[in-house]
């Protein structure tokens, strides 16, 4: 079956729709699978996800516990897992202490809480300067740290997936855990961002 | 092994350039790449170590100025022909047959 488009097919789309095709065909992959893939990855994982499991740890100190004990199994216990996120470590923003992940070898990301990774989180100029200069790639995302304040980068192994757990603003005494989830940004779990106290 | 992809504290890759509300795909063909990486993993055929080793042998050039997505897919080609799941003349005659039908 062939589409006519309007305009001519770039190469890659060519090679991505030739790959496909020759895949189904060989009854390796099915479309319809693809298809269900696709939406799952671009509407339904998402930071909303590890938005959840951060408002849960400023709520519930024992869950907290559990979360930086055992990030995996604490995170399952929302609903979350799955491939990408098979051994997670969560890290806690201090007064003293702030934390960035990157992957500098590839762009390992924690899909069942974040989602896909944009493309600065995969591209070269993040993964070469996060880990030399930090301070200065946080300063470019809006985030001037006070210079007592020390900055840890977690660097992604083959297997292991870091997501940080950022401090809970003042001015939210006495929110709900829905409430505090809609606060916690995509950024804020990478490090490049910290939670915005609420509008007064 | 080193590499190109041994990206950590490396000097004069420009700026950070973040997008603004960024869509999860920016293609459709990169939604094809992100939805086959599954079932072609399902296959069996090789394994994530292997995927990551096939992009890191791209080479420093192809590496550099190619996107996050057509990392997968070349790895995608050269594996699956690597292990005979698919000829290289098989994948160069559907590209020619594609090419014909879209133009």
């Amino acid at each position: 079956m062939s589409i006519k488009h309007n305009r001519p097919l770039t190469d890659i789309e060519i090679r991505v729709k030739a790959l496909e095709s020759l895949l189904v065909e060989k009854g390796l992959v099915d479309s319809a699978t693809l298809d269900a893939l696709i939406d799952t990855y671009e509407h339904k994982v998402g930071p909303r996800n590890g938005a959840r499991v951060v408002a849960r740890a400023w709520v519930d100190p024992a869950y907290k516990q559990r979360l930086l004990s055992d990030g995996t199994k604490a995170i399952a216990e929302l609903g979350y897992s799955g491939i990408q996120g098979e051994d997670m470590v969560v890290i806690e923003n201090t007064p003293d202490t702030h934390n960035v992940i990157v992957c500098t070898l590839c762009s390992c990301y924690p899909w069942p809480t974040l989602g896909l990774p944009p493309v600065w989180f995969k591209s070269a100029p993040y993964r070469s300067r996060v880990v030399s200069e930090p301070r200065g790639v946080l300063q470019e995302f809006g985030l001037n740290l006070p210079d007592e304040m020390r900055v840890q980068v977690w660097d992604s192994t083959a297997e292991l997936r870091y997501m940080v757990l950022p401090e809970r603003p003042a001015g939210t005494e006495g929110w709900s855990e829905e409430q505090l989830a809609t606060l916690v940004t995509r950024d804020s779990m990478i490090g490049v961002a910290n939670v915005q106290a609420p509008a007064k | 092994m080193n590499g190109i992809h041994d990206l950590g504290g490396m000097h004069g890759l420009g700026p950070i350039v973040v997008e603004q509300n960024e869509p999860v795909f920016h293609h459709e063909w990169e939604r094809r790449v992100f939805g086959m990486f599954l079932p072609i993993f399902a296959t069996r055929t090789f394994n994530v170590d292997e995927l990551r080793a096939a992009i890191e042998r791209m080479g420093a050039p192809a590496y550099l100025n190619t996107s996050y997505y057509e990392h997968w897919l070349h790895a995608y080609e050269t594996l699956l022909v690597e292990k005979g799941v698919l000829t290289q003349a098989e994948l160069e005659a559907r590209r020619t047959q594609v090419a014909q039908e879209n133009h």
